[in-house]
């Protein structure tokens, strides 16, 4: 960390230091695996670290929006389990069936954001509370009508998760791409605007004339979809869908975990989805190199812990001391007199 | 202040008025905060609105902007009935309003605060690029220059804060424009910045609404001045018929003495308390002063001059690196805030609301804040005295218990004043102790600081307010870029003081 915060000009944004770390853990991993006797860069493995960013991916860009309007949302690997189960018994089997079995699984999702919304946004309800009691309806329902895997996905589904282009995988491409639209989003929409005013304080929104509902609403909507695109993506990847494919990755609380480590601020209003894809990239990385040093399952998540907690001790020290400093201290000794005894001055 | 040419308020011509508001009425809780106020603004011209803290000026702005609803009354513009239930509304009908409370978004750019809402777009994108350009343009026009379109709130300091938001009510197009303390976080020389964007205005017809306790900028602007009472309208005259005698007497009901308290006879300055030698860190660099007990320094500077920082690198929030610390003759060090109260220092923030107070917990509970964190013994006795100490300092609360967001800004500012005289300390720091505070108030704070240093206790005073630094100091200090310029003794000029602030005279530099 000190070999870091000399690295450091005085002016580097908080996603310029995630990049910085993601560096680091790079430069890292590389070194390990080489220890290790593989090679960090070749192209299977870069593809297996990609393969393992866009799940996480997908959900963390959901969940950065939902965070930056000021709400959380809990409820997220209950969607996409649904969502791979809708997919996958809508599809059973037939390529003809792909899109209807899209539509429904996103359609759906989008619905239970939409509620989600709607309770946070109206009823003043905050997100952490309103998306565990959506998550818990949610894993209710999927308790009691699914027993195990359902349905199945058509081969020219699968394609989605296997194909590459290049070492980068196509469902990194869709990820990235939606990343993208929603960077737009932020940056050049007025909802997008108002999503970080709304986060940021919703009574200087409100009496700049913004209308506070609507971004909040739209955010989980997106976030939901996003969950929903994970759980097709994850259909994809293991031909059915299954009840408990969200909880099992833990996406929740590692997407969140992402959104943090991106430097977005967990109370809203500031932050960016660049922070978050650093955030999630930093993550498969490491659990990439983990998985070639055969960590086990306990020591990794001891890892991801401290990483994450350092991470946010890191920002907060730098947003304590926000001023730029007037004297540098490496040209402070020409001003000052060596300290003399204690005496009066006057 | 520098004395300059006013706006100069003509006789109210019989123009008609853009807005009446009529037998406004609006209770809390059933507390009548405003009864039956009666108004007329008329374009190009400022309407002056002073009270004491909590006489309801806030209020009165807030019901107009459409924050809150009116119990009775009406508010017509051009001559038509409004009712509004949103500040949008109000904005639409051509009214905006530079609320007293911090109302930016910290942490989005200036352009991105000015244009919330209502970001210009080409297409369905937003056309940031014309944001920012119109930004330039809007803050050219009312002649700020250096604040850039792309700096994030949070980097300005309070002054360009408040000409953000300035600019923000001004940038609406409207032709009323109320500001409720506009000046309370400015110095003397912003003012005219701000004095020179009223004039602005006025020529392009708008009506303004301008509440303010600083009487010279009431008499400067104003051509009708109304005065608020416990929320009752006391009275509306031509500013001509005024003079601040009268205007003091209205507010607060009662004859005023000699404005600055001098120095209670017998009051000696004693031992040195705190003494400073070569000291600095990142903020501030070589300072050398000396606080003696019974003391009042002034420490006037212009703003961002390092004056803040100062009392706060004392304090410890930034502790100094360099040089040495001498407090009660023994050389130490004061790494935190808490190692600084449990040596006798205090700190009263220039900041109330970010620094200050909890804004959802009582007043008591806010004024017992330190003496609770820092000396949990001695609580039980302030809680005893805490009463007392209020109502010396006149807080207007309903009861101990009212949570401190309901209070009135001045009232917040003497809370924050409440928490630190109950931890008795020996040097006490204050940064702009009397902004927002009302005349009345103002007063009596001068007493208590006297009647502090009487008890031997040393007062650092920073005071962007000329007349404030010179009444109550027994010495001034002057910084200026970090590093003290100078020392003034009392009976110093504004102009002395000044001269050290910007550096204009530097052949008569003293170094302390
Ligand atoms: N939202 C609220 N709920 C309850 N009481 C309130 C509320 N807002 C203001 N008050 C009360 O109304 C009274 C008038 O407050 P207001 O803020 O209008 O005073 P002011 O004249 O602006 O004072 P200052 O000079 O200190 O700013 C105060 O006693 C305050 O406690
Ligand atoms: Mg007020």
């Amino acid at each position: 960390m000190n070999a870091l915060a000399r690295l450091r000009p005085t002016h580097l944004t908080s996603t310029g230091i995630v990049y910085l770390v993601l560096v680091l853990v790079l430069v890292l991993g590389a070194v390990i695996t080489a220890a290790a006797g593989r090679n960090f860069f070749s192209t299977g493995n870069i593809s297996a670290i990609l393969t393992g960013t866009s799940i996480l991916g997908f959900i963390a860009i959901g969940q950065t929006l939902v965070i930056l309007a000021g709400s959380l949302d809990l409820s997220v690997p209950y969607v996409a389990s649904l969502a791979s189960l809708l997919g996958g018994v809508t599809m059973a089997g037939q390529t003809c069936n792909i899109p209807l079995a899209v539509i429904t699984a996103l359609g759906v999702a989008a619905l239970i954001g939409l509620v989600s919304g709607l309770v946070v946004a109206y009823l003043h309800v905050h997100g952490f509370i309103a998306t565990l009691g959506m998550g818990l309806i949610l894993s209710g329902y999927l308790g009691t009508n699914f027993k195990g895997s359902a349905g199945s996905a058509p081969r020219d589904f699968r394609l989605i998760g296997a194909l590459n282009i290049g070492p980068v995988p196509l469902s990194t491409i869709i990820m990235l791409v939606c990343a993208v639209l929603v960077i737009l989003l932020l940056r050049r929409t007025r909802v997008g605007h108002h999503l970080y005013a709304v986060g940021g304080s919703k009574d200087v929104a409100r009496l700049s004339g913004v209308r506070t509902q609507p971004p909040i609403v739209l955010a989980h909507v997106l976030c939901s979809v996003l969950a929903g695109m994970a759980g097709l993506l994850l259909l994809a990847r293991l031909s059915v869908g299954s009840p408990t494919i969200g909880t099992q990755g833990g996406y929740d609380l590692m997407s969140i975990a992402a959104v943090v480590l991106g430097g977005t601020v967990l109370a809203g209003g500031k932050g960016n989805i660049l922070g978050t894809l650093g955030g999630v990239a930093i993550f498969a990385v490491m659990d990439n190199v983990m998985g070639v040093m055969q960590l086990n399952a306990f020591l990794q998540d001891v890892v991801r812990g401290l990483v994450i907690v350092l991470a946010v001790a890191v920002y907060a020290r730098r947003n304590a001391d926000l001023r730029p400093a007037r004297f540098d201290r490496s040209r402070a000794p020409r001003h000052t007199p060596a300290p003399t005894t204690a005496g009066s001055a006057a | 202040m520098t004395s300059n040419d006013a706006v100069a308020p003509t006789a109210s011509t019989p123009t008609q008025p853009v807005l009446r508001a009529t037998g406004l009425t609006k209770r809390f809780f059933g507390n009548p905060v405003l009864e039956d106020v009666t108004l007329e603004l008329h374009p190009g011209q400022v309407h002056g609105l002073v009270g004491e803290n909590g006489a309801g000026k806030s209020t009165l702005m807030k019901v107009l902007a459409g924050v809150h609803q009116p119990d009775e009354g009406t508010v017509e513009i051009d001559g038509q009935a409004q009712q509004f239930s949103h500040p949008i509304q109000a904005q639409q009908a051509g009214l905006s309003t530079v609320f007293q409370e911090f109302n930016l978004l910290p942490d989005r750019t200036v352009a991105e605060n000015i244009y919330l809402g209502r970001e210009p777009r080409r297409g369905p994108l937003v056309d940031t690029a014309a944001m920012r350009r119109d930004t330039s343009e809007l803050l050219d026009g009312l002649g700020v220059t250096g604040l850039d379109p792309d700096r994030t709130v949070r980097s300005l300091s309070v002054a360009e804060q408040q000409i953000v938001e300035i600019a923000k009510a001004v940038s609406y197009d409207s032709r009323i424009i109320s500001m409720d303390e506009p000046t309370a976080a400015l110095a003397d020389h912003e003012v005219e910045l701000l004095y020179a964007i009223i004039r602005r205005l006025l020529d392009r017809d708008v009506a303004i609404l301008y509440v303010s306790h600083r009487l010279k900028e009431i008499f400067d602007l104003c051509d009708t001045i109304t005065v608020l009472k416990d929320g009752q309208q006391v009275t509306t005259q031509p500013a001509s018929e005024l003079d601040e005698g009268a205007l003091v007497r209205l507010m607060v009901g009662r004859e005023m003495s000699a404005f600055f308290p001098q120095p209670t006879p017998g009051t000696e300055v004693g031992e040195p308390l705190l003494t400073l030698s070569g000291s600095g860190n990142g903020y501030v660099d070589g300072v050398d002063l000396t606080l003696r007990a019974g003391e009042i320094v002034g420490l006037a500077g212009l703003q961002g001059s390092g004056r803040t920082e100062l009392v706060e690198s004392i304090f410890g929030v930034t502790p100094l690196t360099r040089g040495t610390l001498t407090l009660d003759g023994e050389t130490t060090m004061i790494s935190s805030p808490r190692q600084a109260i449990r040596r006798g220092l205090a700190l009263i923030t220039e900041d109330r609301k970010a620094k200050g107070l909890a804004l959802g917990q009582s007043v008591l509970d806010n004024a017992l804040g330190v003496v609770r964190s820092v000396f949990p013994g001695r609580t039980g006795e302030a809680r005893t005295s805490m009463p007392g100490v209020l109502s010396s300092l006149e807080v207007a609360a309903r009861s101990l218990d009212q949570e401190v967001q309901f209070l009135s800004g001045g009232n917040q500012q003497k809370v924050v004043l409440a928490r630190w005289l109950s931890v008795d300390p020996r040097v006490m720091l204050m940064d702009e102790p009397t902004r927002g505070i009302d005349v009345g108030a103002k007063h009596a704070i001068y007493e208590l600081m006297r009647g502090l240093a009487a008890d031997g206790v040393g007062i650092l005073m920073v005071s962007s307010e000329l007349p404030e630094v010179i009444g109550m100091s027994d010495r001034i200090l002057v910084m200026r870029d970090g590093r003290l310029a100078g020392d003034l003794p009392r009976g110093a000029t504004e102009e002395d003081v000044l001269a050290l602030a910007t550096g204009a005279d530097e052949h008569e530099e003293v170094v302390a």
